[in-house]
């Protein structure tokens, strides 16, 4: 069953928009409301989107199921390795070494009332992306295990 | 003043939506009612202040658990009470 052209071509539309609203929350994860949970959700939201909208067909041949489980597991390992980095540089777990570190994301947070700098907050912005990542394909692939038990012909 | 006017608004809207849920006998627009029912939850959640959970409400809520029950429909029938095929 194939959903009318109205809901495909509306579903092409917002994809993209989806998307971009999605990757914003994952940036400004710790400046805004949202984080990597809620980014991802949002992500997948647009995937799902488009999966709802397609026919099994034309989905299955885009998105592949195992190319989510691998996204799944390369969030959770990179949340679980950035996290051990601090070890071996003789830190306590989850250390946060990147804060005001000068590097990527380690610019120093001014005191009082003010705008938020995205260069900021060390390794929490690095902590939100990859929950992002994990959550975007955690989600899509239950949508996609839902739409496996279709029937075929019917789908 | 405003705030409780929609309030009132939103709250009567839940349940409107919720009964619409309830008794249509098309799936399907009930499936989108719901998904109207979890919009009006985001948004109650970002009026009392909470953006974060209205955020995820109106992801997972309003999007994904009505993708699914869209899957669902599909697999089955459309009109409560058909036979099954």
């Amino acid at each position: 069953m194939k959903m009318s052209k109205i809901v495909r071509t509306g579903a092409n539309i917002l994809y993209p928009f989806v998307l971009i609203f999605g990757l914003y929350i994952v940036l400004h994860g710790h400046l805004t409301p949202g984080g990597g949970f809620q980014a991802g959700a949002v992500i997948a939201t647009g995937v799902v989107l488009v999966i709802v909208a397609n026919s099994y067909e034309a989905v299955t041949g885009m998105l592949q199921k195992v190319v989510f489980k691998a996204q799944e597991s390369i969030g959770l390992l990179l949340f679980i390795g950035v996290a051990a980095i601090a070890i071996t540089l003789g830190l306590p777990f989850f250390y946060n070494f990147l804060a005001n570190s000068g590097s990527i994301f380690g610019l120093s947070v001014p005191f009082g009332p003010n705008h938020g700098d995205l260069n900021t907050a060390g390794l929490i912005p690095i902590m939100n992306i990859a929950v992002g990542i994990e959550v975007w394909g955690g989600l899509t692939v239950i949508i996609l295990s839902m739409l496996s038990g279709l029937d075929r012909k019917e789908a | 003043m405003i705030e409780t006017i929609v309030h009132v608004l939103v709250l009567f809207g839940l349940v409107g939506a919720a009964l619409m849920v309830f008794f249509f006998r098309d799936l399907l627009a009930a499936t989108l009612a719901a998904g109207f029912f979890s919009f009006l939850v985001a948004l109650e959640f970002y009026i009392l202040q909470a953006p974060d959970v209205a955020i995820s409400q109106a992801a997972i809520g309003a999007g994904l658990t009505t993708a699914i029950f869209i899957i669902a429909i599909r697999a089955t029938t459309r009109y409560e009470g058909e036979e099954s095929r």
